[in-house]
């Protein structure tokens, strides 16, 4: 396993088992799955189903009665779990802050631990702030209690990244916040994952908050038993059993639009001014640009309002009181979903997109929208009648095997046996 | 001869007496800190273990102190090592309980957060759950403080230090000139003992509980 590097490591889990004593059915049985370097994967299912202890068995926080663990192609089963636990990130829910540490505290725990130098310690903690979207002069000598939930949580996950671990394991990081806050941290971490490439393991009972995360998904029924193990397209399109697709719930198509994310489609440009700008200027601008409006950026160069020619005549020498002020935006990272919502309440047909500082990239419009939905779809509904197509031609190879065969078995035991 | 004028002729003595009940407390306190402490992180995780080190030093407050200072005179002799004995022991208790209950109430979300970033057993104990277990355990220190101020005057029973002597030498002489004098001298220096112990806590407190979980 490598001490540190921005790619992650792969996992290998081999029939991993958990019997708790004094119960008769194991918790855990049998699972065994190959997660890839750098892939997100994210156990899905039920409360109950074994999911949290299939986790905690990877940093061996629960000892495994049976199988094997591998990461990064070692063998880790019988490694110091302690020396192991400080080379694999660890986020759970409600954050776990050490409440009588500030936040640099708690963040520099690891790398304290594992002896790294004191000024090399405090530039990672300024850095890992800076990553997850807090101000480090503001928040670095913050207790956790006086910080949001969500606010929290971003701590978490930085403490969780501080030694740069290949592996990071999130527990339903995200399930003790509010919904909108945890649209943030979803989009946040999705964002954190492009700049990092780790190879994180989720887990979560909310199915869309698995689509949205995951590359793949794995829908844990009791026992941590695989029900479906894919990419969150094919588990869309194409569920395993009963047991998926009621899972799966309802809006499966409303649900692919969660699974492409704004930069996937294409962002155009639109004509902006700055708030200082002349209004001669900002005139000749929207004049060139062959459009009715014109997009206001702050001095932080933030999406500020949607400025119509109307409004320009009226404004009388004042942008102030001009415009309508722009009430949503999106990021790069957000779904199509969320690009989607904002366009259908922002009354102009069209939203903004900004980058990591809130600052603007360019928009998204209708048009853009239903025309990458559509193709979207299509291409999703060729793959599934081709997967249907193997599905068949493998059931007719069967049959063909049976028929063939001496003993004229039916059933796969006999397709098996003529081979 | 008032009760100002006593204090005038004898303050020398009676800040001598002060000084070594201070004193005799102090260390035994510390003792016990450290024991009740030490009995604290042994047993609570365990669900019997931590019952009977609570059991059990409730039962030693029960004894009374004349008692108990009585039964060890035989045993170690008058003076000092009595009173550190019972001092000690009695000192005990509330230390034991709270820093039983205060380890055991540390959230177990933390302990498996500590767990999972790669905390070994010493420092988890050391860093997060003893910190955390810090302000019921100070408590109990101060009512342990508290107590032993009252138990160390019955010291000079068995011929200990403090101001217990003054106390039993004015009950032993109830009617004569200063016995009323020494009685409320030793009482009231006790009282005032108590007091500055209390406001040295207090300050303790503020320096050592950290920020993020002051009440």
């Amino acid at each position: 396993m490598p001490e540190t590097g921005d790619h992650g490591a792969s996992i290998e889990l081999e029939s991993l088992t958990k019997r708790f004593p004094g119960s008769a059915q194991p918790a855990v049985d049998n699972v065994s799955m190959e997660i890839k370097a750098g892939e997100v994967v994210v156990f899905v299912g039920p409360s109950g189903c074994g999911k949290s202890t299939t986790l905690k068995m990877i940093n061996r926080l629960i000892e495994p009665t049976g199988g094997r663990i591998g990461i990064g192609g070692e063998d880790v089963t019988d490694m110091d779990p302690v020396e192991l636990r400080r080379r694999v990130g660890y986020a759970i829910q409600a954050a776990g802050l050490f409440p009588h540490m500030t936040v640099a505290q708690n963040i520099a725990l690891v790398p304290k631990m594992i002896g790294w130098p004191k000024a090399r310690i405090r530039e990672r903690t300024e850095e890992l702030l800076d990553l997850v979207g807090l101000d480090p002069g503001e928040f670095h000598g913050r207790y956790p209690r006086q910080l949001s939930g969500g606010q929290q949580q971003r701590v978490g996950v930085a403490r969780a990244l501080a030694a740069d671990p290949p592996v990071l394991l999130m527990d339903e990081p995200f399930g003790a916040v509010d919904p909108i806050t945890r649209d943030h941290l979803q989009d946040e971490l999705i964002r954190l994952q492009h700049e990092l490439h780790k190879t994180i393991v989720f887990v979560t009972h909310d199915f869309d908050e698995a689509i949205k995360i995951g590359d793949r998904i794995a829908v844990l029924r009791e026992r941590s038993h695989i029900a479906q193990f894919d990419t969150p397209e094919a588990i869309l399109t194409n569920p395993a059993d009963d047991f998926v697709s009621g899972f799966v719930g309802a809006g499966a198509a409303l649900k692919r639009l969660n699974l492409t994310r704004v930069r996937d489609v294409g962002i155009t440009d639109y004509p902006t001014a700055m708030i200082d700008d002349p209004l001669q200027q900002i005139f000749n601008r929207l004049r060139a640009g062959g459009t009715n409006e014109v997009l206001l950026l702050d001095r932080r160069r933030r999406p500020y309002k949607w400025l119509r020619r109307g409004d320009l005549m009226r404004a009388r020498g004042s942008l102030a009181r001009a415009g309508t002020p722009v009430h949503d935006t999106v990021t790069r990272d957000a779904t199509l979903r969320d690009a989607l919502e904002a366009v259908l309440t922002d009354n102009t047909g069209r939203v903004a997109v900004t980058g990591r500082h809130g600052e603007y990239t360019g928009v998204v419009d209708m048009q853009t929208l239903m025309s990458s939905v559509h193709d979207l779809l299509e291409a999703d509904r060729l793959d599934a009648l081709e997967h249907q197509h193997e599905l068949e031609e493998l059931r007719a190879a069967q049959t063909h095997a049976e028929q063939e065969g001496d003993q004229g078995v039916t059933g796969a035991g006999g397709a098996v046996g003529a081979r | 001869m008032n009760f100002w004028q006593y204090l005038e002729n004898r303050h020398q003595q009676l800040l001598t007496d002060a000084y070594q009940h201070a004193s005799v407390v102090f260390q035994c306190m510390v003792v016990a800190t450290l024991l009740g402490v030490l009995i604290g992180v042994v047993t609570y995780r365990s669900e019997w273990a931590g019952n009977l080190a609570t059991t059990t030093t409730a039962t030693i407050l029960t004894v009374p102190a004349l008692a108990l200072i009585g039964l060890l005179i035989p045993v170690v002799g008058l003076g000092v090592p009595p009173t550190v004995i019972a001092l000690t022991l009695y000192g005990l208790l509330p230390v034991v309980r709270n820093a039983i209950v205060g380890l055991r109430g540390v959230d177990p979300s933390l302990v498996d957060a500590a767990d999972g970033i790669g905390m070994s057993r010493p420092v988890r104990l050391l860093r997060v759950e003893l910190p955390l277990a810090w302000p019921p355990i100070l408590t109990g220190i101060r009512v342990a403080t508290q107590m032993l101020m009252g138990i160390a005057a019955i010291a000079a029973y068995a011929s200990g230090p403090g101001l217990g002597n003054i106390i039993f030498r004015g009950l032993a002489s109830l009617g004569s000139a200063n016995a009323l004098n020494q009685v409320l001298a030793g009482t009231l220096g006790i009282v005032v003992l108590a007091l500055l112990f209390d406001a040295a806590y207090v300050l303790i407190g503020r320096l050592t509980i950290s920020r993020g979980i002051r009440a």
